[in-house]
This record gives C-alpha cells, sequence and structure tokens, in this order.
C-alpha cells in the first residue's frame, strides 16, 4: 500500500498507509489529518482540502485541471504547489509523497 | 451537579459540522450527537450521483472515520429517534424511552422527501432518494428494470434520470411545471438541460401532471393529466422535500415550513438554535428568510450555530452556493439567481460552456454556470465581496472577472 507523508499546518508530521483508488483527500480524512475539511466531500467544489504538494513531487503529480484550478481561487493562499486533495487519485506511483496541508477555515 | 451536555439532534452533514464547530469554539463539554439513521453521518449529494450509479461504495460516503467522534469526544447515539423536546425540565425524550437531559440544544433534523399523493402512490415501484437505504433500494431496483419514470423534473430526478440513461434504461421525466430545476434556475438554463436530456434520449414531458399510478401486467402505468400512460418498471419521485420541524412545533418553537431561526440560528429558544436543511432562516446573503437545501448552507449555517452556542454568535451571510452533476455535465450556482430582473450570457451555449448572470434590484445576484468553473468561482468571490458589477462586463469574454475578484 502506498504511505503517503502528511504535514499539519502546526508541523507535526505523519506517515500513513492509504490504499490506492481512493483520494488523498480520503486518506486524510481515513486518518484524522488535522486541517482537511473536505466539506464538499470531493465534488471540488469548496477547496477545503487544500494542500501544497513536497516540490520534489509536483512532476509525479501533475498540474490542476480547469475546475480545479478555478476552485483553488476559493483557497486562502494559493501557491504554485497548491492543490486540491479529493483530486488527486492515490497510485503506487505515489508511494512515499510528501503532503503540507495548507490552512483551511472552519 | 454536572452540567449537562450539549445535544445534537440530527446526524447529517449539519449536526457532525455543530459539533465539529463546538470543538473548534473551545466547547469542552459533554458533547451527544443523537441520529435516527444507523449509520455515521454521510454524503447525500452522491446518493444521486456516483453511487447510485455504482461506482462508489458506501463506506466511502462516511464524512468522517468512527476514530473522528472518539477523538473529538462525540458521544453517539445512532438509530434513535428524539420524539419529543421537553423545554421546561431541558430534556429531550427519545424513542428508546430515555430521557436525556441537556444544557443547550441544537436541531439538525433535516427534510425528508415528499411523498407523491397520487391515487396508487404507495405502489413499490415508486421509489424516492433522500436516505442511503433509498439509494440502496433504487440501485437495486434499477438493476432489474427496463423502464423508469421519473416524477419531478428538479435536480435529484435528474440526476437519476442521468445515471439510468448511462446504463441503457428507457427514461421518461415528468414535470408539472412548464421547465426544468424551475425554482433554482433562469429558463435559459433549464432549456438547455432539457435539450441535455433529450439528446441523451431522454422522454422529457413539461406541464404535465401525474394523475394516477395503476399496476400492470409487469411494472406500473404512469397516467398523466394528459391522459397518456407511461408504462414503468421503476418510478422515481423528486417532488421536492418537506423540513423535519414537527418535534420543534410541537415544543411551541416557531416554525414555517422549516423552523424558524434568526442569523444567528437562534429558534424562538433560547437555549435552542437550529441549522442546515430543517431551517426557515434569516439570509444575511439575500437579506430576507429562506429555507435552502444545500451542502454550502448546512455548513455554514451550523458553524454559525455552533458559535452562538459557545456565546460567539456571529451572522450567517456566507454566499449560497450548490452544485449538480448531470451526464458529463457539471452546473454550478452562485449565489441566489432567481427571481431575477436581468440575465446575462457569458460562453456559448450551443458549445456546452456558458454562464448565466443574474441582476436583481441592479446588483449581481448569482449565476448559473455549465462547465465553466472559473466564472463560478469568480462570482462566488465577487458576491462575497459585494463588489458592483454591471451587466456589460459579465457579458464581455474580454473582461476577466477572475482578476477583479482577486481586487
Ligand atoms: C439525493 C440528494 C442529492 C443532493 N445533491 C446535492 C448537491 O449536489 N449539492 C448540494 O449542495 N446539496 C445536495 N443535496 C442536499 C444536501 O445533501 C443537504 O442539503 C444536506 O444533506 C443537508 O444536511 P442536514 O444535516 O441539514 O440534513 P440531513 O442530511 O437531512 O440530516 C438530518 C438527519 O437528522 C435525522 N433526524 C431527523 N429527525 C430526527 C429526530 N427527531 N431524531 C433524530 N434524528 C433525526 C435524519 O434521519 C437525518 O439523518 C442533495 C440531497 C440529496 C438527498
Ligand atoms: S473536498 Fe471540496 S474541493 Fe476537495
Amino acid at each position: 500500500m502506498p504511505k503517503i507523508t502528511f504535514i499539519d499546518v502546526n508541523g507535526n508530521s505523519r506517515e500513513c498507509e492509504v490504499p490506492s483508488g481512493i483520494s488523498v483527500m480520503e486518506g486524510a480524512i481515513q486518518n484524522g489529518i488535522e486541517g482537511i475539511l473536505a466539506i464538499c466531500g470531493g465534488s471540488c467544489a469548496c477547496s477545503t482540502c487544500h494542500s501544497y504538494i513536497d516540490e520534489a513531487w509536483m512532476a509525479v503529480v501533475g498540474k490542476p485541471d480547469e475546475i480545479e484550478d478555478s476552485t483553488l481561487e476559493l483557497a486562502l493562499d494559493r501557491r504554485p504547489n497548491s492543490r486540491l486533495t479529493c483530486q488527486i487519485e492515490v497510485t503506487d506511483a505515489l508511494d512515499g509523497l510528501v503532503v503540507h496541508v495548507a490552512q483551511n477555515d472552519g | 451537579m454536572a452540567t449537562a451536555p450539549y445535544i445534537v439532534v440530527g446526524g447529517g452533514q449539519a449536526g457532525l459540522q455543530v459539533c465539529d464547530s463546538l470543538r473548534k469554539f473551545g466547547y469542552e463539554g459533554e458533547l451527544l450527537l443523537i441520529g435516527e439513521e444507523p449509520v455515521l453521518p454521510y454524503q447525500r449529494p452522491p446518493l444521486s450521483k456516483h453511487y447510485l450509479g455504482g461506482d462508489l461504495d458506501a463506506a466511502r460516503l462516511s464524512f468522517r472515520p468512527a476514530s473522528h467522534y472518539e477523538k473529538l469526544g462525540i458521544a453517539l447515539r445512532l438509530g434513535v429517534r428524539v420524539t419529543a423536546i421537553d423545554r421546561e425540565r431541558r430534556e429531550v425524550v427519545c424513542s428508546d424511552g430515555s430521557r436525556l437531559a441537556y444544557a443547550r440544544l441544537a436541531l439538525t433534523t433535516g427534510t425528508r422527501v415528499r411523498e407523491l399523493a397520487c391515487p396508487g402512490a404507495d405502489h413499490p415501484a415508486v421509489c424516492y432518494v433522500r436516505t442511503l437505504a433509498d439509494s440502496d433500494h433504487l440501485r437495486a431496483a434499477l438493476a432489474e428494470a427496463h423502464r423508469l419514470v421519473v416524477v419531478g423534473g428538479g435536480f435529484i430526478g435528474l440526476e437519476v434520470a442521468a445515471v439510468a440513461r448511462k446504463q441503457g434504461k428507457e427514461v421518461v421525466v415528468i414535470e408539472a411545471l412548464d421547465r426544468l430545476m424551475a425554482r433554482a434556475v433562469s429558463p435559459q438554463v433549464s432549456d438547455f438541460y432539457a435539450a441535455l436530456h433529450r439528446r441523451h434520449g431522454v422522454d422529457v414531458r413539461l406541464s404535465t401532471g401525474v394523475s394516477a399510478i395503476e399496476p400492470a401486467a409487469s411494472g406500473v402505468q404512469v397516467l398523466t393529466g394528459r391522459d397518456e400512460a407511461f408504462a414503468a418498471d421503476v418510478v422515481v419521485a423528486g417532488i421536492g422535500v418537506v423540513a423535519n420541524d414537527e418535534i420543534a412545533a410541537a415544543a411551541g418553537l416557531a416554525c414555517r415550513n422549516g423552523i424558524v431561526v434568526d442569523a444567528c440560528a437562534r429558534t424562538s429558544d433560547p437555549l435552542i438554535v437550529a441549522a442546515g436543511d430543517c431551517t426557515m432562516h434569516m439570509n444575511g446573503f439575500l437579506g430576507r428568510e429562506l429555507r435552502l437545501e444545500s451542502v454550502q448552507n448546512a455548513v455554514d449555517q451550523a458553524r454559525v450555530a455552533a458559535g452562538t452556542m459557545c456565546e460567539q454568535p456571529e451572522p450567517y451571510v456566507q454566499v449560497p452556493w450548490f452544485w449538480s452533476d448531470q451526464y458529463d455535465v457539471k452546473l454550478q450556482m452562485a449565489g441566489i439567481g432567481m427571481p431575477c430582473e436581468q440575465s446575462v450570457l457569458r460562453g456559448d451555449p450551443a458549445a456546452g460552456a456558458f454562464s448565466y448572470f443574474y441582476f436583481r434590484d441592479g446588483r449581481l445576484c448569482g449565476a448559473d454556470s455549465v462547465n465553466r468553473p472559473a466564472d463560478h468561482m469568480a462570482c462566488r468571490r465577487l458576491l462575497a465581496q459585494g463588489t458592483m458589477m454591471t451587466p456589460a462586463q459579465v457579458g464581455d469574454e474580454g473582461v476577466d472577472l477572475m482578476q477583479i475578484a482577486r481586487g
């Protein structure tokens, strides 16, 4: 099972096993990662699953598509490595991924 | 005597959000969430979309795993219905016979489906979509069915129609009004969706009422006021919802097509707040009373309710938003567009990507976007900031709305 490291806004880091086929957001929720709210349940409508992808992983994870790019406009502090984690599907290729959770209000 | 817990009645999206936000606001006392459905709070939107289509398992619908409730100290009583509120003794009465004292109470009881009232409507072929159990039932019924009749051309009925067409079923949609989704979108958007469904092979019947449902040799016949008969194996009725406000009304709280709350989610009892689909609330964005059925409203109003319970009242002013997925077309709604005085097109309906921006009292009040996510998000930001926009600006594709929204 791919392992993903989540670093929350307080700097707490945790490595979690996340099954392939679900989203990075769902992996965070299942593991109780602070700061991933996901109020729209992964419909790319709320931006409350916003995170920063570790620079080293940007090439593998890729860029947001049009709808995600638009939804990211709602995020508080958007950066070049911003992604909505509900739009990233976990695959074996993401084994070792490092995700920095952004400030999501609520 | 120990202080009584805060109790939240209704284990849906609003109920969970009240609990989470109470902890965020610093409430450290006992917290109890009572829900009639026997499962952890879950998302309803997929019930008429991916989940119905079969590409999601039920476990993925839960908002949070069981460990979340443990971690936050949220005690759960699931499969239990609150049957009465004894305001004098500050207790709720439960279906299992227990009486539980509360220090403060939040009502997040949501809505239930409006049932078809015509003769024969109690036939087992007639289905609804509100709960996980409903969606499971419909999923199983559709697997055996060839012909589906959808009564009601609103969001849920149309989403079910789209899923069923993808599965190759014959689908008829019967709508009493002269256009689809009439309560929420403009006539232009309704027309686009009628054409979209017809292009996908749905028989869309507008201005048509259902008069009766009669058993047939196989399935049923759905009879209309125009003397037509449509054969169906399954009938899905999506004709709106009714607020679950009876326990509030019986306890003497003001109710009017929902539990009446002010801008800070207070009911007429200072110890009781309410949030989500069940409320007739003072909507700060709109500036008048309204009942909304959406994820946005459930979450934002629940946060306000939790703040009020923690003596940190803030009025509910957030911009409404909503979405609906039908086929590969995404409808996104910002603000409250209807009724409007002017609607302005941006983009090209023929190309399947456009928005209508709506103006009321000379101000931008909302937009419906079809496969135009950037317009939708720009509109949400513009509305949140109260930016003055003109019809000419929003209609001109040369004007970068997001740029204006970013300020
Ligand atoms: C099929 C479907 C598709 C949808 N699609 C979308 C969409 O695409 N986008 C969107 O924004 N919104 C959508 N919605 C609306 C959204 O799901 C609701 O607005 C939201 O779920 C409301 O949450 P709530 O907590 O207020 O109410 P509910 O979700 O109705 O939860 C209330 C809960 O309280 C329980 N309850 C009621 N009375 C009692 C009692 N006396 N004692 C104990 N428990 C009680 C109920 O059993 C229920 O579990 C959809 C809804 C449905 C049904
Ligand atoms: S969960 Fe809402 S955008 Fe990702």
